[in-house]
């Protein structure tokens, strides 16, 4: 029996194998849209789910780089306030009268470097990423205030507010740039060795370091990816309010977290995808979105947002116990 | 005392098990032998309540018992003793084993510390085991851990207790220590599961034997009636003859050459040569620095002095990265912490230190570094359902595997094996040392750090022998004996 040829049946547990997880939190999301479009008549039209994919496409940027982190066995607590910072960045380079392209390519870069330096304090300094990114969380929020004098920056023109407002082929631009970033996050991922990296340091550090994979100066590459996607996300935002606010993202990083762990990745790292992520985003898009219409307070929607963020896990842990 | 009838599971592509049979009788050692994956973990989970089976019955003192959950198994006289200890190192000894079942004192919700201490050390006592009750386990070594678990057991009024490989990191002192507290457990009248991959500890300790091989029982024996060869060729379900291949010892060009090296407090003017096409064994005590050696070749560890020429040329290894881009492989001690991503699968364990090679402009072929996985998992027998399978489910011999197909991918010229064999069973050995031949006979050269030493006698070209972080003798394979190699290791003689 141990001589048995394997090769052979090597081909269809391969493909169940990689991406039956993602099943279950597709399942859940199609089922809520399913009861909405029961409970309302105003779910399922067109206008409202672009307006759903409008209003999640900011969180669903942010929690891509987040993804990354989390993949790599980290976190990342300063979303929030490093998209406020590169906000407000792109918001005075646009009132200095920086051409558009310059001012985004500042914004990005400031978001970058914020995570070079998250990056660099785990990768060489040893911390651990909570308290790193801890740090950062709250140097970025206050060099947004210090730099803006805690007052907004707005009025811009109507060549940047179509990035909000704009529309290719009946839909809005903001969420063509969603699904270029997930498009963009899922090939890196899976098609370079970058992505791959990304999951085996998550999966196990030591012995990546040991196979000869360049563990540092990964971690500096993704920890600077999540600061970028953060800053553009602030683009977006910024566009969409037609004002920079260093007060903005306040919680971002939490919504992220959340959207990255209903999608099935794994906190310890290791395990997830990009597009489990994108559908946790969508989950908590229309569920807002669903509650809105239902008429159901803002105080109501966070318990329920809560409730189903333990439940999706819960969900997950039970699968995953089932089939020990 | 306990009946386990029929027992199967059955995961995803595997069978674990299909209907075993395990009985084993009060105050008797029961041995349970079978290569890695034939079943014995599964067994000892579902006995432990850890793991559900699918068929089956289990009877404890002629009493069925569903088995459901680790506290119904632990209330019907079940302990297991796993080889990673299930201790809390920060509280003390007595703390550990009465966890769960502090003496309360009159105060509710506060322990009563002196009867705490007094009742552990009632148990210690009972094993004849010296411990101090207030003694902290993480100061502890690993052997008196394991004393603490068995006193944590026998607290727990266990009726059954399971080894799980009880004596793999122990040394020889400690094992009769073991074996002396083993033997008082069964005349206490305690039923002992015993699994071990030693076979000299067979006839030591044990009553009676039971085989089992790819998920079945296959045979039950009496230990006095069967016969050391019998007991493999059960277990491998055919005979071991040359459990060392043959090899022919074609030296080729120096591909190593290490002189000076010095890592302070470690490592002491370590010089040797490491010729393509040959298998040097490096022998020597645990803590004699062969593993340090080994790091600090690789760039894991920083050297203080010395030099590294690769093919004849100096080189400067400062990273496990820069070793890996001139062609050395690590194949790690511990395969689960330093040699895996568990929870990844066999393609991207296999691919991980080479995907440059998958790469054209940036973009991965995932296709081609498939092709390479499936043709490595085909040619060294990987045993597994596909190449998408999580390494964390493949059992030891397997894993390790993994672990040379990683090297192999990278094509790796020069290969440090550490412990290449350690927990894998006897028929999966034999596979590892072909391979290994294999590489050498295809031109790579080997340094094989090994505590086993008919290990070392049978695969080197060469033996090294490590005392206290220096070289301390070589040896030719022709000249080597056990006795030479161990004298060698003890230390140097003081010179007349």
């Amino acid at each position: 029996m141990r001589a048995r040829p394997q090769g052979r049946r090597m081909k269809v547990p391969t493909f169940i194998a990689r991406h039956g997880r993602q099943a279950g939190t597709v399942a859940v999301f199609l089922m809520l849209c399913a009861v909405l479009s029961v409970l309302t008549p105003h779910f399922l039209t067109t206008s409202n789910l672009l307006n759903v994919a409008q209003q999640t496409v900011v969180n669903a940027i942010v929690a891509v780089g987040l993804t990354y982190v989390i993949l790599s066995g980290g976190i990342d607590l300063s979303v929030g306030s490093v998209l406020a910072l590169a906000g407000v960045v792109l918001g005075l380079a646009l009132e200095a009268g920086w051409p558009l392209p310059v001012a985004i390519a500042a914004c990005v870069l400031v978001g970058a470097l914020c995570g070079v330096l998250n990056g660099m304090l785990v990768a060489f300094g040893r911390l651990p990423p909570f308290i790193a990114t801890l740090g950062l969380m709250s140097i970025a929020r206050g060099a947004a205030l210090l730099v803006t004098d805690g007052r907004p920056v707005s009025g811009f023109d109507g060549s940047f507010r179509w990035l909000a407002t704009g529309e290719l082929l009946g839909v809005p631009v903001p969420v063509w740039c969603m699904l270029a970033v997930y498009v963009a996050a899922h090939v890196v991922l899976h098609r370079t060795r970058f992505g791959r990296y990304v999951f085996a340091i998550g999966g196990n550090e030591e012995a990546t370091l040991l196979s000869g994979v360049p563990v540092a100066r990964c971690k500096v590459g993704i920890y600077a990816l999540g600061g970028g996607l953060a800053a553009g996300a602030s683009v977006l935002l910024t566009a969409r309010l037609n004002s920079a606010q260093p007060i903005a993202g306040l919680n971002y990083e939490l919504d992220a977290i959340a959207a990255t762990v209903i999608g099935g990745t794994s906190l310890l790292g290791g395990q997830g995808s990009v597009f489990g992520t994108l559908v946790g985003a969508l989950i908590m898009g229309v569920l807002r979105n669903g509650l809105n219409l239902l008429g159901v307070s803002s105080f109501v929607q966070q318990v329920v947002i809560g409730a189903v963020i333990i439940a999706a896990v819960l969900l997950d842990t039970f699968f995953k116990r089932s089939r020990r | 005392m306990l009946a386990m009838r029929g027992i199967a599971k059955r995961y995803p592509g595997v069978v674990a098990l299909d209907g075993v049979d395990l009985t084993v009788e009060s105050g008797e050692v029961h041995i349970l032998l079978g290569e890695n994956g034939a079943g014995k973990s599964t067994l000892m989970k579902i006995l432990a309540g850890a793991v559900a089976r699918d068929a089956g019955t289990i009877e404890v003192a002629g009493k069925s018992c569903g088995m459901a959950t680790p506290r119904a198994a632990q209330q019907a006289g079940v302990a297991i003793i796993y080889q990673e200890f299930n201790l809390v190192p920060h509280l003390t000894v007595g703390e550990n084993i009465l966890l769960g079942r502090e003496p309360a004192s009159g105060l509710p919700g506060f322990i009563a510390a002196d009867a705490l201490r007094r009742e552990a050390q009632r148990w210690l006592g009972e094993l004849g085991i010296a411990l101090d009750p207030d003694a902290r386990v993480a100061d502890l070594g690993v052997a008196e851990q394991q004393m603490v678990e068995v006193a944590k057991a026998l607290s727990l009024e266990a009726r059954i207790l399971v080894m799980d490989e009880p004596t793999s990191a122990l040394s020889n002192a400690e094992i009769s220590r073991l074996f002396e507290v083993i033997r008082r457990l069964r005349r206490r009248g305690v039923a002992i599961i015993y699994i071990s991959h030693r076979m000299e500890e067979l006839a030591q300790i044990g009553d009676r034997v039971t085989v089992m091989r790819d998920g079945r029982h296959v045979a039950t024996r009496g230990i006095p009636d069967v016969t050391l060869d019998e007991l493999i060729r059960l277990m491998v379900g055919r005979e071991l003859k040359e459990q060392f291949p043959a090899r022919r010892t074609a030296r080729g060009a120096e591909a190593l050459r290490v002189e000076g090296l010095t890592r302070r407090g470690v490592l002491h003017d370590v010089s040797f040569t490491l010729h393509c096409g040959e298998v040097v064994g490096l022998a020597g005590l645990m803590g004699s620095g062969r593993t340090e050696l080994a790091r600090a070749i690789f760039g894991a560890d920083r050297i203080d002095s010395g030099r590294v020429m690769l093919n004849g040329r100096d080189v400067a290894i400062d990273s496990p990265r820069t070793a890996v881009n001139l062609g050395l492989g690590f194949l790690t001690e511990d395969r689960k912490r330093q040699g895996l991503v568990l929870c990844r699968d066999i393609a991207e364990n296999t691919s991980l230190a080479s995907l440059d090679r998958f790469c054209r402009g940036g973009v991965l072929s995932t296709a081609r570094a498939e092709a390479a996985a499936t043709r490595l998992a085909t040619d060294l027998r990987i045993k597994a359902p596909s190449i998408a399978q999580a390494v964390v489910n493949l059992s030891g011999g397997n894993q390790q595997k993994v672990v040379l197909a990683k090297w192999i991918c990278r094509e790796a010229g020069v290969l440090l094996f550490d412990e290449p064999t350690r927990g894998i069973d006897v028929g999966a050995k034999t596979e590892i040392y072909q391979l290994i031949s294999r590489l050498a006979a295809e031109g790579r050269a080997i340094l094989m750090i090994s505590s086993e030493l008919p290990e070392i006698l049978g695969m080197s070209d060469r033996i090294l022998v490590m005392h206290a972080g220096r070289i301390a003798g070589e040896f030719s394979a022709a000249g080597a004996t056990q006795e030479a190699i161990l004298e060698c290791a003890l230390g140097p003689k003081v010179a007349a």
